[in-house]
């Protein structure tokens, strides 16, 4: 494979060949001897490899932060990457590494470098003043198995006293230029002010002709499941990057239709004004599926194409009624989410076709669209059953509309029909919604697993989607009535 | 003096230095590892052909390819570095690839080919005791009759307590690089918490004596126990290819393979019985620890030593009857961690007590708080408690976090509530200081001091995140009365100190620092020896120092650190101090089960809250409170993040921590993906711990006390927590003493007779079509 991809890593321009594949935080350790981004699990679980990826959007750079052992260099064409040793002032440490060291935030130090990338993002991209809670949330997918991450708490509890409302540095949320704010404060060296200028300075990538351009091994969009099941076979494959497709990328609405291109991630899920509006809960939502770095990557698109029976995004969507869009060449096919699985990680799909995106219709007024997981640990874990659910119900109780989902009690995800058949157009109760769980029985088949029993996962099926229910109509269906079945 | 963490400015930086991140050497091979694809079997052909042609391969070594003896057992010697004829645990090493890339290595293992003939597996250590796999001899400690007392008791019951085992899930997983110096010589750079033995099982290997073995150790990525002796074979297995390549090897274990291949903390069954006096006086306790030791020997018997001694916590029993046995099973070989059989031997106690309070209908506490051991009293192995301090901590706790209103919110919430009850329990801990070994209590230090000043500083312990460093420098600088910044720690390395004992027990600080004061106390000798002569006094003992400077008889000179030390240079008067440290009045009678073996405990009480959410069986551990016994501090912001951290492994052990086996003995929670430790959501935001104060230990360097490993202990208080949580919403549940109490066995205990209610015949669910994976 012989792409040149050009690139800023930290404070220098950098131009290479290695394999388009070839992991980022490979190229950072062992091309580079940049041996401050660390490996601890190479599947994006433990945050130690965190790296910041920068781009041009509207002029103006926008970073985020990802876990560089799922993300390939061939991604990297026209951004600036930054390692920790990137974040590194010449001769002091930044406001985030002093508080770290002051409050003894780092014991063995492994996961330290991760935990500053994370942190100092959260200043570069905070929306508002600083909180714990924000910091917490911008750390979540850091693993830290020395402090406990009390310390760590309390370094970012000074950092908000610093940088918050009668603090040292409070006037930079106001500023806009925020990154200019924060070079002022000395938390970002004075470099980053060249980047926009360095960045657009390079031009398109030229994509050598190869001689089997046709023969692909893998199509690569977020990564974030791919380079976990086939890893140590990408660097040495032919690989398609998709992100270099940025036309596959976005959410359009027109009237009632919501186009969500197939290589949106979960985060612009998340973040657009679009989904906001019939999902508010939608950031609480993300929390629970993946952390931040994940989120940045991971593409629904890819999650559905994944197959894993517990795929959360996949749940959600599969409630919200999705219409999938293939393309082959110049031929599109629509294809219903709730009919393409065909069996484990089987489904309705030539090989070389291609999503393009997914199509829903925009709940009416009135819905509830909800989400449920439970997993062994709390946030950012695999479910051990999952389940979504569109619900309207009406001032009278009539069930309108009753779209659920669950995953992890079948070998695909599963859209409960003939329990939504059997609620819509009734007048909700609980025994009609006794009489509707045992419906949903029939239709779930879970097996024991690492995960849980195969009676566990029907008892939390169980549970789940009367979450749902006495989220949505507690005047109808009681928590306390339930819990006393 | 800094209460800071001497490394963390690196750390913050990224730019402290771990084995593979010191610039490669030229030409140097990467190591990968072929483990045996099943847990037990007979080795009937390993088929090397095509993984030796595979690109970048260098050479593929087996068990016969070692030039010394096969063999790295540190206590017994039953584990071959390589297996040749039988593989007793599935990922057990049998072949190691050397190639130009690490990618290379490990696409050749995809080619290696085996036949092996299966054997029966046994993972449960009650089957492995029952077929009679008992590793080294069961022991028995015992004081009193328990068999008299149970007649005499008001109360007495019996029941199970199971308690899984936890991966140490160090962030840097082991590794090693060794490079060839001249001749038979080699340099191994070790993430070991035991150079030590790494040296000697590395010159065992290569059939060299000792001294030929130099390694070297920067610092860990974390350690937790599972670096004490596991970081042994691949230190070995890289010092192999290097000495027969000639070539430097690095080898960095792939997180799969580390989870795979590398032991846990021992997983134990137990049967106990308890007796009581209706006022709730414990008279009489017996239990029977059936170890999970895995395929080999490693370090189990001493970790079954340690749950012996903790089988009574921190309680006064007078009749005790505890047996204990190691039992063989087709696992990874289970090893020391933080905490090394205590925890196991406590939670039993606990889970004891907890049956015998639901009895009698009294909260638990009372009992727990009526047995707390006290100044004379005997421990089962004989030991007599000394500076008890069981009923301070649980006084202080009792006033500092008014327990009593606590006990009242946690009732009234419970009364108000359905969707979700709290639940809050105590936890006394008592955890003995000094390795039971009681030849490893001993250390050395050396100490050099350069004619400008600065000092260097040696000892045989290991910085692996403890802040070991960072108290050294306190050590030193407080007994040489200089600042703290002239001093630097160096790499732990076998040539500077000989014969150390690994950085385990907690006791690493109290005695490398302890060896550390009698150097300084030696160079201070040598100094007022010289300066008795050029003051022309004959009472060297009235030559003090402080701040750097010299006193006599409490009057300021005008000699300085730097004008004493440049003049004792010219002088010839040595700048360079070794010292040894061994640990007095401690001892042990295998024989009589009977000693003193520790030079002191560790004394604390923890509350926890939690908070269970019915209808999900989930739940979050809201607050802990805690007095800790610390002696005097040496660094109140590293002793906290021990205590911290130590809780944090701990809570993590008794909740989301599950290791998984399937019954062919693969590890099923064999990722990240599937073995979960606490992220920050899964802690309590608020963790206040309270240092209980004017509680000097005479024993310990500068009157402080170790700080590693007891603290984990106070994490056992949530599995006790979210127990008390589920009786509060099903008083008459049957409920497992059976650690990690995850979601699902919430929801199982809780709701197990939901499905039945729902649906009279829940269909059985065998018929699913495929495995539900990711």
């Amino acid at each position: 494979m012989t792409t040149h991809v050009e690139f800023w890593l930290n404070d220098r321009r950098v131009i290479t060949d290695v394999p388009d594949g070839m992991l980022v935080l490979d190229y950072l350790r062992k091309d580079r001897l940049l041996t401050g981004t660390k490996e601890g699990c190479k599947e994006g679980d433990c945050g130690a490899c965190s790296i910041l990826i920068g781009e041009v959007v509207d002029g103006v750079m926008r970073y985020q932060p990802v876990t560089s052992c799922l993300t390939p260099v061939g991604e990297m064409h026209g951004k600036h990457v930054v390692s920790i040793e990137g974040l590194n002032l010449p001769n002091k440490l930044n406001p985030v590494q002093q508080a770290m060291v002051d409050r003894v935030g780092s014991q063995c130090g492994f996961c330290t470098p991760g935990f500053i990338v994370s942190m100092c993002w959260y200043m570069m991209a905070a929306r508002e003043t600083p909180t714990l809670e924000g910091f917490q949330r911008a750390f979540s997918g850091n693993l830290c198995r020395c402090t406990g991450y009390a310390a760590i708490n309390r370094a970012s509890l000074d950092l908000v006293e610093q940088f918050g409302p009668g603090g040292q540095w409070a006037s930079i949320w106001q500023a806009d230029d925020r990154l200019g704010a924060l070079m002022e404060a000395g938390l970002l060296p004075g470099y980053f002010a060249e980047m926009p200028k360095r960045l657009e300075a390079i031009g398109e990538m030229e994509e050598v002709p190869r001689d089997d351009a046709d023969v692909i091994d893998f199509f690569v969009a977020g990564g974030t499941d791919l380079y976990v099941q086939k890893g140590e076979l990408l660097p040495r494959a032919q690989v398609k990057i998709l992100n270099r497709h940025p036309e596959m990328k976005g959410i359009r609405k027109e009237g009632d239709t919501l186009h969500i291109g197939a290589l949106t991630t979960f985060e612009e899920f998340g973040a657009s004004e679009d989904v906001l509006a019939f999902i508010p809960e939608i950031q609480d939502y993300l929390h629970l599926i993946a952390s931040l770095p994940l989120r940045n990557r991971a593409t629904i698109a890819g999650n559905i194409i994944n197959a894993s029976p517990i795929g959360d995004m996949t749940a959600i969507m599969l409630a919200l009624d999705t219409t999938l869009v293939f393309a082959r060449g110049e031929t599109t096919r629509e294809v219903e989410l709730k009919r393409f699985y065909k069996g484990y990680k089987t489904f309705d799909k030539h090989p070389a076709e291609v999503m393009t995106e997914m199509v829903l219709k925009v709940p009416a007024a009135g819905t509830g669209v909800y989400f449920e997981k439970v997993s062994k640990r709390r946030c950012l874990d695999i479910a051990t059953v999952n389940s979504a659910a569109k619900l309207r119900i009406s001032d009278e109780g009539v069930v309108e509309e009753a779209s659920l989902t669950l995953g992890g009690v079948a070998a695909t995800p599963l859209w409960l029909e003939k329990t939504g058949e059997f609620l819509n157009g009734e007048v909700l109760s609980e025994t009609l919604w006794r009489e509707a769980l045992r419906i949903a029985h029939t239709e779930m088949s879970p097996i024991s697993d690492v995960r849980g029993s195969a009676e566990y996962k029907r008892l939390l099926a169980t549970q789940l989607l009367t979450a749902h229910v006495v989220k949505a109509a507690p005047e109808r269906v009681s928590l306390d009535a339930m819990l006393a079945i | 003096m800094t209460e800071k963490h001497l490394d963390a400015e690196l750390h913050t930086r990224g730019t402290s230095l771990y084995v593979d991140d010191v610039a490669p050497p030229a030409g140097m091979l990467h190591a990968a590892i072929y483990g045996s694809p099943v847990a037990h079997g007979r080795v009937k052909a390993l088929r090397l052909d095509e993984a030796r042609n595979a690109p970048g391969v260098v050479a593929i070594y087996t068990g016969e390819d070692v030039p010394g003896e096969n063999q790295i057992g540190p206590v017994l010697p039953d584990e071959p570095l390589l297996a040749t004829d039988l593989v007793e645990y599935h990922g057990h090493p049998m072949a190691m690839v050397v190639a130009e890339t690490p990618e290379d290595a490990r696409h050749a293992l995809t080619l290696i080919e085996v036949d092996i003939e299966p054997l029966d597996v046994i993972t449960c250590p009650r089957v492995a005791h029952e077929a009679g796999h008992i590793l080294g001899t069961p022991r028995t400690f015992a004081m009193g009759d328990t068999t008299a007392a149970f007649a005499d008791c008001d109360i007495v019951v019996e029941g199970r307590s199971d308690v899984g085992g936890q991966e140490h899930l160090y962030l840097e997983t082991q590794r090693a690089r060794a490079v060839p110096t001249e001749g038979d010589r080699i340099r191994v750079y070790s993430s070991t918490q035991s150079p030590y033995a790494v040296q000697k099982a590395c010159a065992r290997i290569l059939g060299l004596p000792t001294h030929r073995v130099e390694v070297d150790v920067i610092r860990l990525g974390g350690g937790f126990g599972g670096k004490e002796d596991q970081a042994t074979s691949w230190a070995c297995l890289a010092a192999l290819a290097c000495q027969i390549t000639g070539r430097p090897t690095q080898l960095v274990l792939h997180r799969l393979d580390d989870l795979r291949m590398t032991g846990k903390r021992h997983p134990y069954s137990a049967d106990y019985k308890i007796g009581l006096s209706k006022e709730g006086k414990i008279l009489a306790f017996e239990v029977k620890h059936f170890q999970n030791a895995g395929a080999k020997t490693d370090l189990s018997l001493a970790v079954l030593e340690r749950t012996l001694f903790h089988s009574t916590n921190s309680y006064f029993i007078p009749n005790v009857r505890a047996y204990a046995a190691s039992c063989r099973t087709n696992l990874p070989p289970n090893t020391a961690f933080r905490g090394f059989g205590g925890p196991q031997g406590m939670f039993v106690i606990e889970s004891a007590i907890a049956h015998a309070a639901e009895v009698m209908g009294v909260d638990r506490s009372e009992i727990q708080k009526k047995n707390l051991i006290q100044e004379g009293q005997s421990f089962p192995y004989g030991q007599q408690a000394e500076r008890a301090r069981a009923r301070r901590t649980w006084e202080e706790a009792e006033t500092n976090f008014e327990i009593g209103s606590w006990q009242k919110e946690i009732a009234d919430y419970n009364a108000k509530n359905a969707a979700t009850k709290k639940g809050l329990a105590a936890m006394p801990i008592c955890f003995g200081i000094s390795f039971t070994a009681t030849f490893l209590n001993q250390a050395s230090a050396l100490m050099h001091v350069y004619t400008d000043g600065s000092v260097s500083l040696s000892t045989g312990g290991v910085e692996m995140g403890q802040g070991l460093s960072s108290k050294l420098v306190r050590i030193a600088a407080q007994a040489l009365r200089i600042s703290p910044h002239r001093i630097k720690v160096e790499t732990t390395n076998t040539t500077r100190i000989a014969n150390m004992s690994p950085s385990a027990a907690s006791a690493t600080t109290d005695l490398n620092g302890s060896a550390t004061i009698l150097a300084a106390e030696e160079l201070r000798r040598r100094f007022r020896e010289l300066l008795a002569r050029e003051l022309g006094v004959q009472d060297a003992e009235n030559i003090t120092f402080e701040d750097e400077k010299v006193f006599y008889c409490d009057e300021p000179t005008d000699w300085t650190w730097e004008k004493l030390v440049a003049h004792a240079y010219l002088s010839r008067v040595s700048l360079s101090a070794h010292a040894f440290f061994a640990t007095p009045n401690v001892w042990f009678d295998k024989q009589k089960e009977t000693g003193r073996p520790f030079a002191y405990h560790v004394f604390g009480t923890a509350w926890t809250e939690v908070t269970v959410d019915m209808l999900r069986g989930t739940y979050t551990v809201d607050r802990v409170r805690l007095v800790h016994d610390l002696g005097r501090t040496l660094n109140e912001n590293v002793d906290l993040g021990q205590i911290e951290g130590g809780l944090a492994q701990g809570i993590g052990w008794m909740t989301l921590e599950e290791l998984a086996f399937a019954e062919d003995g693969r590890l099923t929670s064999h990722a990240l993906s599937t073995y979960k430790a606490p992220d920050g959501d899964a802690l309590p935001d608020e963790i206040d711990v309270r240092l209980l104060e004017d509680a000097d230990n005479p024993v310990g360097p500068f009157g402080s006390k170790a700080v590693g490993e007891p603290p984990l202990m106070y994490g056992i208080g949530t599995f006790f927590a979210l127990r008390a949580a589920l009786r509060a919403a099903a008083p008459e549940a049957e409920l497992a003493f059976n650690a990690p109490m995850t979601p699902e066995k919430v929801m199982m205990q809780l709701h197990h007779n939901r499905l039945r209610t729902l649906w009279e015949t829940p269909p059985t669910s065998t018929a699913a079509p495929a495995a539900a994976g990711e």
